[in-house]
């Protein structure tokens, strides 16, 4: 089990709240300790105003949690699960059946008297999602809910968790390693790095603290003397070497493309490839942690 | 991204908390539901303990039913309750219950509100009805075979309840190796701890034909020996010449 060390955090009511670490292995080891599923060796957490260790069972009634890959039975059908689900949390049959006909939106009626096993990735996500979301919990918590999926299934899924938050108020913490395909999904943003939290705001805070633009710059020559002398020119806030080549982060990126070409001619470095964007929540996470997230397939 | 789907509807309906009797309900429902799904998991327990049976008797009942002293001795009364006992032990949900700790869905049971107990008492109560389903079969191939009981159905019922109370008893052994390592192997392996219990013990012939070091450990074993004691006991099979002799062995 990976450690979770120094992670000082609130989420607010309503909020999309985001984590992101390298392996996704601590955000999973936060995840469980906040859902009541560990107990943490030291320090405390409350959720929705709950002890996670003396209070856990107040803490249950009001979540709702999909954790990574779909944990559901295949030998069930879809409408065996969720009726079961919502046993469990205490709901009367007619109750059931109400829940989950206000839950049509993230459930595959065609589908859900068929076992889950014929199901596919997304249709799994989907009423695994349904089944968080049975007893109608105020906080969800989503841990890596797009992996595993195609990008049709993926989008899909970030547009059920924005509704979720938009028109029903529910706030969600979520765990994901697919930066920027989420990146204008959460409210506020927190990566991990070696167990503790290194960067917490809103994406474009984070983005800002690395600067207003990005030049990405693809060598054919050794980078080495490249990166002393971009360091040297005046609005370069920063540069990196990315797994695309290097990263300079700099204050006007218009003004700075002609001085960096210059500074890179005058050294003689072979430049296959100039590129100016904005910064993304990679480059952030690149720049906090000093590495590219690993996505799982 | 495309523009936000519809959301769920909004609802009042909420968590209410746990109930002991509900949740056990629920899981066990579940454990059932998933028995017919499953053959492969019960189909064993009833072809070995048919074939040990009548293998058994086949080689041992004119053997043992002529040795002098054992006049009217019935071999196939002897031998029922040990069929019985190969029928209801060793079956149980726990391979399931791995499924569920590997899956991920063991962790969902825990996040709901439910209580401990009951998602693994539910699977309990799911088993108890298995070995009681797996008692039938094996009864009626005793009956088939000429086995009868002179205490009548209630004598039969209680012989069932016996087998399944002791099936039931041996679940806890693969249930904590599931609960412990989540190995699949690890679970399928416990079955053996039940080999002693069940072949040094007066299983196939009575105590006293046992050669002497056998007869001393089958005499130490008493637990599952007990529980086929019982089911040939007097009170249990009747008062036929066999049921005496079998419940003093």
């Amino acid at each position: 089990m990976s450690s979770v060390r120094g992670v000082d955090l609130v989420v607010k009511t309503g909020e999309i709240w985001r984590l992101s670490d390298q392996t996704a292995q601590v955000s999973l080891t936060l995840v469980k300790m906040l859902t009541t599923l560990l107990k943490p060796t030291s320090g405390t957490a409350n959720v929705l105003g709950h002890d996670v260790v003396s209070n856990a069972s107040a803490i249950r009634l009001r979540i709702g949690a999909a954790l990574q890959e779909a944990s559901l039975d295949d030998k069930q059908s879809g409408r065996e699960i969720l009726r079961m689900q919502g046993a469990l949390y205490g709901l009367t049959s007619s109750e059931i059946d109400t829940r989950i006909e206000e839950l049509s939106s993230v459930i595959d009626f065609e589908a859900i008297d068929r076992w889950i096993g014929t199901y596919s990735g997304g249709m799994k996500r989907r009423l695994d999602l349904a089944a968080s979301l049975i007893h109608n919990p105020d906080l969800l918590f989503l841990d890596e809910p797009t992996t595993g999926l195609d990008p049709t299934s993926r989008i899909q899924v970030w547009d059920e968790v924005r509704a979720l938050n938009q028109e029903l108020g529910k706030t969600i913490f979520l765990t994901t390693q697919y930066l920027e395909e989420a990146d204008d999904l959460a409210d506020r943003v927190g990566i991990i790095n070696q167990g503790k939290i290194v960067g917490e705001g809103t994406p474009d805070d984070l983005k800002r603290k690395i600067g207003a633009d990005v030049l990405q710059i693809r060598l054919a020559s050794d980078p080495e003397p490249a990166i002393a002398a971009l360091q040297q020119l005046e609005g370069v806030d920063n540069v990196e070497r990315g797994p695309n080549g290097l990263l300079v982060s700099v204050n006007n990126g218009a003004a700075a493309v002609s001085p960096v070409a210059i500074a890179l001619d005058g050294i003689g470095a072979v430049v296959s490839a100039l590129t100016l964007r904005t910064p993304t929540l990679d480059d952030v996470f690149l720049e906090l942690t000093g590495d590219r997230i690993e996505v799982s397939a | 991204m495309t523009a936000p789907t519809n959301a769920p509807a909004h609802s009042t309906i909420t968590a209410k908390p746990s109930d002991f009797i509900r949740d056990l309900i629920t899981i066990a429902t579940r454990a059932l539901r998933a028995i017919p799904r499953e053959p492969e998991t019960f189909i064993p327990a009833l072809f070995i303990p048919a074939f040990f049976f009548i293998v058994n008797v086949g080689a041992l009942q004119d053997l043992t039913e002529t040795i002098p002293g054992n006049s009217g001795f019935s071999y196939k009364e002897f031998q029922l309750p040990t069929a019985i006992i190969f029928a209801v032990t060793g079956i149980s949900r726990a391979p399931s219950l791995v499924t569920d700790l590997q899956s991920g869905y063991f962790d969902r049971l825990l996040l709901s509100p439910a209580r401990r107990l009951p998602l693994l008492l539910g699977l309990m109560v799911a088993d108890f009805v298995l070995v009681i389903g797996l008692c039938i079969p094996v009864l009626l191939l005793g009956f088939v075979l000429g086995v009868s009981f002179g205490t009548g159905p209630l004598g039969v019922l209680m012989f069932v309840l016996i087998g399944a109370l002791w099936g039931l008893a041996f679940t806890g052994i693969p249930y904590a190796i599931a609960l412990k390592t989540a190995n699949p192997g690890a679970v399928g392996a416990s079955f053996i701890l039940f080999f002693p219990f069940a072949f040094l013990t007066s299983s196939t012939v009575p105590l006293e034909n046992l050669t002497g070091w056998l007869r001393a450990v089958a005499q130490s074993t008493r637990s599952p020996t007990s529980s086929r004691q019982c089911g040939r006991s007097p009170e249990i099979r009747g008062n036929g010449p066999s049921s005496e002799r079998a419940s003093s062995r």
